[in-house]
């Protein structure tokens, strides 16, 4: 058992949970890299073996998932708009989905945490301080298990997953080219970047997911496991 | 003037265009002062643009259905107010002031720093979080005994509502009695506000017609000489400061 820790400031109203039981794990890496996938296969593993697991991320929130994906179909969605939207659906999870699950005792596998969307805001032109202050309510996670991939490796995923470029994924609303393949390469180179510097910062667990998927799992399984037996 | 909040870090030009907001608790008259403010503004010719609190389309059925189905925590109302008003910085506020319009607000950032505290929402945070608004020119303050204020709000709109009651938060079962709880630690916020960020204050218990005389006048000092578009430059702020009404400290908030 141990206290729940913040970044900065806990959620109004939520400075005294307490004690908490459970684990809260975080899957980051960029579009494409194959984190649901993954995570998919660790929740049934984790299950296998008898623990509860909530699997949560982004747009997942019952108060804002649908009103942000209406609202990036438009075309008149603004950045700050966009990054305080996802805080919006960020925070409705954090005080609806995994703090009332860490008290409980689950394992919570976040795909994506706020890491996602300060690169993504930053590489939008947000001052980083300010998007970090904005995030400061966030629970600081039990572990971070950054997905690793160069840009050709995630080209090559993209491709072959069948899903291929899509706007957001590309950055098409910073036109970072002429077309949807060159937005996306300076957009994702961008997006890796901000994650290289984070990664110090907060102490990633760095996995290379330029391997095959069972070996990225091997990976996985291993960190989790650490975090698990850390009492 | 143009320009942004002294916390800012996201955009720190200064436009030509004049920002002017009304803030107050509910039943301070303040709607109504800036809708007489704003048909004088349009036959003097200015070129006006209105943005109203908690209206932008892209956010509204988010809210909304927040509010109905009562899903928001303080933090979550808090954030919900500021993506709205994110919306409406970028459609309809700063490009307004780039062009030299005179944007007028009913309800500024002011309203989330005293609502969301009073929920418990940290100061700090929510002062931090609205960091990307533009600086109002001028922003009054409509400051009102809060019994005249009630029996206003009262009459006119009997079945208070959920959030606007403040129930959320628990101050009482009884929507009226939670309501002026909540009502009153607004205008503890409000008062706070005064002094940090230079509001106006205007006494709202005065009749109308001597409050848009006041408002006007102020208001006057700070427009721009001509009312046709493109000509309009920056306003250079330190003179801002000391032509302004009401400053009570040159303390900053920082």
């Amino acid at each position: 058992m141990k206290r729940l820790q913040f970044f900065a400031d806990p959620p109004a109203n939520l400075e005294n949970v307490g004690e908490i039981r459970g684990k809260l794990v975080v899957v980051e890496g960029p579009d494409g890299v194959g984190r649901s996938t993954q995570i998919a296969e660790l929740k049934r593993w984790l299950e296998r073996r008898g623990s509860a697991v909530i699997e949560t991320g982004f747009t997942r929130s019952t108060l804002a998932g649908k009103g942000i994906k209406l609202a990036k179909q438009g075309h008149t969605l603004g950045s700050i708009t966009l990054f305080l939207y996802y805080a919006t659906d960020f925070a409705d999870i954090v005080e609806g989905q995994i703090i009332p699950g860490l008290r409980s005792g689950y394992i919570i596998l976040a795909d994506r945490y706020i890491y996602s969307a300060i690169a993504r805001a930053v590489v939008r032109g947000a001052d980083p301080e300010w998007i970090r202050e904005v995030y400061g309510f966030a629970p600081v996670p039990d572990a971070v298990l950054y997905l690793k991939i160069g840009l050709n490796g995630l080209i090559e995923r993209t491709i072959n997953s069948g899903k291929g470029f899509n706007y957001w994924e590309s950055g098409m609303d910073l036109r970072l080219g002429n077309d949807m393949f060159d937005s996306f390469k300076e957009y994702q180179t961008r997006v890796l970047a901000q994650f290289d510097r984070m990664s110090e910062e907060y102490g990633f667990q760095t996995i290379d997911a330029e391997r095959p998927v069972d070996e990225v799992a091997d990976d996985l399984r291993a960190a989790i496991d650490r975090v698990l037996t850390l009492a | 003037m143009g320009g942004v909040m002294p916390l800012n870090g996201l955009t720190d030009q200064r436009y030509p265009g004049r920002l002017f907001c009304v803030e107050g608790i509910d039943g301070s008259g303040k709607s109504t002062q800036i809708a007489l403010l704003h048909e004088w503004l349009r036959d003097e010719g200015y070129a006006v643009k209105f943005s109203e609190w908690n209206s932008s389309p892209l956010v509204k059925s988010t809210t909304s259905r927040g509010k109905k189905k009562q899903l928001l925590t303080p933090t979550t109302f808090s954030l919900i107010h500021a993506t709205d008003f994110a919306d409406r910085t970028e459609h309809e506020i700063i490009p307004y002031l780039k062009a030299g319009a005179i944007v007028l607000c009913d309800r500024y950032a002011f309203t989330a720093f005293a609502r969301d505290v009073a929920r418990g929402v940290s100061p700090r945070w929510v002062r931090q979080l609205y960091r990307f608004a533009a600086a109002p020119t001028v922003a009054f303050y409509f400051r009102v005994p809060l019994d005249v204020a009630l029996d206003r709000i009262v009459m006119g709109r009997p079945d208070l509502k959920y959030y606007e009651a403040g129930l959320d938060i628990g101050l009482s079962p009884d929507p009226l009695e939670s309501f002026k709880l909540f009502q009153a630690r607004i205008v503890d916020e409000y008062e706070r506000m005064v002094d940090e960020f230079e509001l106006t204050v205007m006494d709202a218990t005065k009749t109308i017609e001597e409050q848009q005389r006041q408002m006007r006048s102020i208001v006057k000092k700070f427009l721009p000489r001509r009312r046709r578009l493109g000509a309009g430059k920056p306003e250079p702020k330190p003179e801002l400061r000391h032509e302004r009404p009401e400053i009570k400290s040159e303390q900053k908030s920082a």
